[in-house]
């Protein structure tokens, strides 16, 4: 039998040296998690900076310069530092015991593409106390803004930015290897769990597009300091072909923000309603048909560029496209809940809200598909408003949501029930009141990344920022209540924790031990 | 729960208004416009008739889709005593859900395509305006006319840190707007000089990236009078949002009126070129332009900010020669966010900021700089 973890008992150094050199998936997801909600924490006080300094028309707090920093940072730290190692972390935690694996095929990658997260992003928030300050270019930096026009330090982001890349190719490949060679005797694709499904088409995704993003970066770095010119007009470059390059990785990275997200409230509303997933293999085909939409919609973020026409309605059309697979997949999801017996804990809350607030999202991205509308919305409060709700009520909601959901087969304690509801209603109220106000201050006007605005958009920008706060307390909220629950929580050592809860997981003891599934599970 | 939510969170707000008007702003000026404009000319109405086309859609499935889950939400529940079924396919109902929303769809691409073709109809233009962005103002040229001007920010400094208190047009005045006459279809084409911008009149419909290297381009016609004001909608740097496009509408024969006068100006520049200027005059005219067109990067005190933007106090640039400061302005600096000023700023212009700058904030090089130097200068190239 394998022997056990280090603890806090064996020593310090033996335990940061367990931490330091761990090969255990667990282990592994548990630094991902913790990582990605330190990184969560900090965007979001960048966001509490933003949104402060916009709480009245005028410039109050901070200087322009810092804004953009500040708006900038926010971008990169919530995509590459707070949503994408949160969702690795849960496939680390989840994959192998979901497909009956005694861990992830490759375990020391799995370790290295954790440990030099941290360094990637000391790197980047390291140019904030530097000279010349952080990037202040938006996180799609855009050149020549972040070329020629960027400070000295945009090399350090850079250097970040393709050590973000090398990790998450590493845990792409690690999760595809797993699920392709580990799975139990008897767990064939069409039986996997769909939060499998989704992380599966997910790495496929990130393998193909963060190269992508890598020749982006270089071709900046050679623009900054080798002399060439691919995005100087005055060089014969194309600042547009910036845009082009990015966008065929910016557009697969929302999929691979969301996808995984999609797996989890598909594990999580089946078990709240005590029925079993609705249409499970139209969910494994309309994933796969988001994940390849994904990759010819790019330029329905450059409507405003000067495409010819025929470009533009291309890409229009193609992105209408994308509500058809999406549909079937919120109608699937509410179709499982029908006839079901449904209750309401937290878990569900986060997911139900996801169901309604993605599907606004969602409408909204119709409405910004057809071309002729964008030219109205894009860069706009309008385009603010709509990723943030797929991307917080989509993204951070079911993050949100896995985490209560998992969390006693984890560490063997419940969390405090009230304590988890009472933060649901604040994170949701608190989310609506500050990204519902922002269609209509896009739509009467005001553009996105603006440090300082009109008097006719003042009240609207404070109800927006109120609402911000809200939300920013819950999150604290949410921290109080995962460190009293795996400290203080309720033991528990119900296998299945959950009433109607499904899959290998939940077959195992609570806590879950450390090394799981040595010998494989008979699926049938 | 929710309710007693909302109730606080009215009570949070109500305070919160009250600071809003104790801070100037006044009730007036804070409408509460929720869609989008309908504007002026038949592209925004396109955009606009689009717009509520998709949101009404948009609205019905919704109102379909999440009323259908509130009632299963209330109908089957556990704590009502549901029982779980156990169904989890139906190949009919599935291929309608797919087939439904493509249907919907192939209708709506019919009337957004038609206005996508009523953007993009650019041709036979009555009128061309080069419109140039620049970080972080916006460069006006009557094609063929010989009319040429600058469009910055009128807003003080004072009123944006909060030194003064914030006027009715607070971010949306601009030194000189663009006049476009009535009944006449203009064609804007649209470029950049260092970033990437972006020019957008809501009420016009029109937006487009002002990108280096490129030419993109709108159009607009209407027969309503009025003032526009719109922003640039492209990230641009520090600037980004303190450069508002605003442009006026104008009867026809009032607008020829206009055009003859700015041409009639241009005539007296070139004239008066040579005339002397005094000290004192240059420092006023100076500090004007410096407010402008450098204190957003350089700052007011010419401190700049370390590591992106070098203090022009105590720079050796401002203390030494002066045709070395003046062709920083003209030439600009390579491979750095300084860029030339030649065609942004006037003769007069560039001398007195250049006057100013050696003579400000214990810079006191003593010297004038005189238009016909700048002339000189670009003369001597």
């Amino acid at each position: 039998m394998a022997h056990g973890p280090a603890t806090l008992a064996d020593g310090w150094g033996k335990y940061i040296s367990r931490w330091v050199f761990t090969t255990n998936h667990k282990d592994i997801g548990t630094l991902y998690l913790w990582f990605s909600f330190a990184m969560f924490i900090m965007g979001g006080a960048f966001a509490m900076i933003i949104r402060a300094e916009l709480f009245q028309p005028g410039m109050q707090l901070i200087k322009p310069e810092f804004f953009n920093q500040m708006t900038t940072m926010h971008g990169l730290v919530m995509v590459f530092g707070a949503i994408m190692p949160a969702f690795v972390g849960l496939a680390n935690w989840l994959i192998p015991m979901m497909i009956g694996a005694p861990d992830m095929a490759l375990p020391r990658m799995n370790n290295l593409s954790f440990w030099i997260l941290p360094f990637a992003f000391a790197i980047l928030t390291s140019t904030l106390f530097m000279e010349g300050g952080g990037p202040n270019f938006g996180w799609t930096f855009y050149a020549p803004l972040s070329t020629t026009y960027a400070p000295d330090t945009v090399n350090y982001f850079i250097f970040g930015v393709h050590i973000m890349g090398a990790s998450s190719i590493m845990g792409s490949i690690n999760i595809i290897a797993t699920v392709m060679n580990m799975r139990a005797p008897g767990m064939t694709y069409m039986k996997m769990p769909l939060f499998v499904w989704t992380w599966v088409i997910t790495a496929f995704l990130l393998v193909a597009v963060m190269p992508v993003l890598a020749g982006a970066v270089t071709m900046m770095l050679m623009d900054i300091n080798f002399g060439t010119s691919f995005f100087d007009a005055a060089g014969g470059g194309d600042p547009v072909l910036f845009q082009h390059v990015f966008w065929f990785f910016g557009h697969p990275e929302v999929y691979i923000i969301i996808l995984p997200a999609f797996g989890v409230v598909s594990q999580i509303i089946p078990t709240f309603s005590r029925k079993p997933l609705f249409g499970y293999s139209s969910m494994v085909y309309a994933t796969a048909a988001i994940a390849f939409l994904s990759f010819v919609v790019w330029a329905h973020h450059m409507f405003t560029v000067g495409m010819p026409i025929a470009g533009e309605l291309y890409f229009m059309y193609a992105t209408m496209l994308i509500a058809v697979p999406t549909g079937v997949k919120v109608f699937n999801w509410i179709t499982t809940m029908y006839r079901g017996s449904l209750t309401f804990e937290t878990p569900m809350l986060f997911s139900i809200a996801f169901v309604i607030l993605f599907t606004f999202g969602g409408f909204t991205g119709m409405m910004l598909s057809i071309a002729a509308a964008d030219m109205q919305y894009h860069d706009t409060y309008f385009v603010v408003a709509h990723f943030h709700y797929v991307m917080v009520a989509g993204a951070v909601f079911s993050g949100t949501a896995a985490v209560y959901y998992w969390l006693p087969k984890w560490c063997g304690k419940m969390y405090n029930e009230t304590m988890g509801k009472v933060q649901f209603w604040i994170a949701f109220i608190g989310f609506n009141i500050t990204f519902m106000p922002q269609h209509f201050l896009g739509l009467a006007g005001m553009p996105r990344r603006y440090a300082d605005y009109g008097l006719q958009f003042a009240d609207w920008n404070m109800v927006s920022s109120i609402g911000a706060f809200m939300y920013g307390g819950a999150q604290i909220l949410f921290l109080f209540n995962v460190i009293r629950t795996i400290g203080w929580g309720k033991p528990t050592d119900d296998p299945q924790v959950w009433e109607g809860a499904e899959g290998l997981e939940w077959t195992l003891p609570t806590p879950a031990p450390y090394h799981t599934f040595a010998t494989p599970p008979e699926v049938k | 729960m929710l309710k007693r939510a909302q109730a606080l969170f009215l009570s949070l707000l109500s305070p919160a208004i009250a600071l809003a008007m104790a801070g100037g702003v006044s009730a007036e000026s804070a409408t509460r416009q929720l869609n989008m404009p309908q504007g002026v000319t038949e592209v925004s109405q396109a955009a606009y008739d689009i717009h509520m086309i998709m949101m009404w859609i948009c609205t019905v499935i919704g109102i379909a889709v999440f009323g259908f889950m509130f009632y299963v939400m209330y109908a089957h529940r556990k704590s009502r005593g549901a029982v779980a079924a156990n169904f989890h396919e139906h190949h009919v109902v599935e291929l309608i859900w797919t087939i439904v929303p493509a249907l919907i769809l192939i209708v709506m691409a019919i009337p957004a395509t038609s206005a996508l073709l009523k953007v993009y109809d650019t041709e036979n233009a009555d009128i061309d305006i080069k419109v140039t962005g620049y970080q972080w103002k916006w460069q006006y040229e009557y094609i063929g006319e010989g009319v040429k001007f600058m469009s910055e920010l009128r807003t003080s400094q004072d009123e944006i840190y909060g030194r003064a208190p914030k006027g009715e047009h607070y971010l949306r005045e601009v030194t000189q707007p663009l006049v476009i006459p009535t009944g006449k279809k203009v064609r804007f084409l649209i470029t950049g000089n260092d970033v990437i911008h972006s020019w957008w009149v809501p009420d016009f419909g029109v937006k487009r990236d002002a990108v280096p290297g490129l030419f993109t381009a709108a159009w607009a016609k209407t027969d309503v009078p009025g003032t526009y004001v719109g922003e640039c909608t492209e990230l641009c740097g520090i600037g980004h949002a303190f450069m508002p496009v605003v442009v006026e509408v104008k009867e026809e024969a009032e607008y020829n009126e206009w055009l003859a006068g700015k041409k009639e100006e241009a005539a007296i520049y070139k004239s008066t070129i040579g005339k002397e200027w005094s000290f004192d005059e240059l420092m006023v005219r100076g500090e004007e332009v410096y407010e402008r067109s450098c204190a957003a990067c350089h700052q007011s005190d010419g401190n700049g900010i370390p590591g992106v933007f070098p203090a022009l106090k105590d720079s050796p640039i401002a203390l030494g020669a002066k045709e070395g400061h003046i062709a920083v302005l003209i030439d600009g600096v390579a491979g750095t966010s300084m860029q030339s000023f030649a065609d942004q700023l006037s003769e007069v212009d560039i001398a007195a900021v250049v006057h100013y700058e050696r003579n400000a904030w214990g810079n006191d090089v003593g010297d004038i700089t005189q238009p016909v130097d700048v002339l000189n200068y670009k003369q001597g190239q």
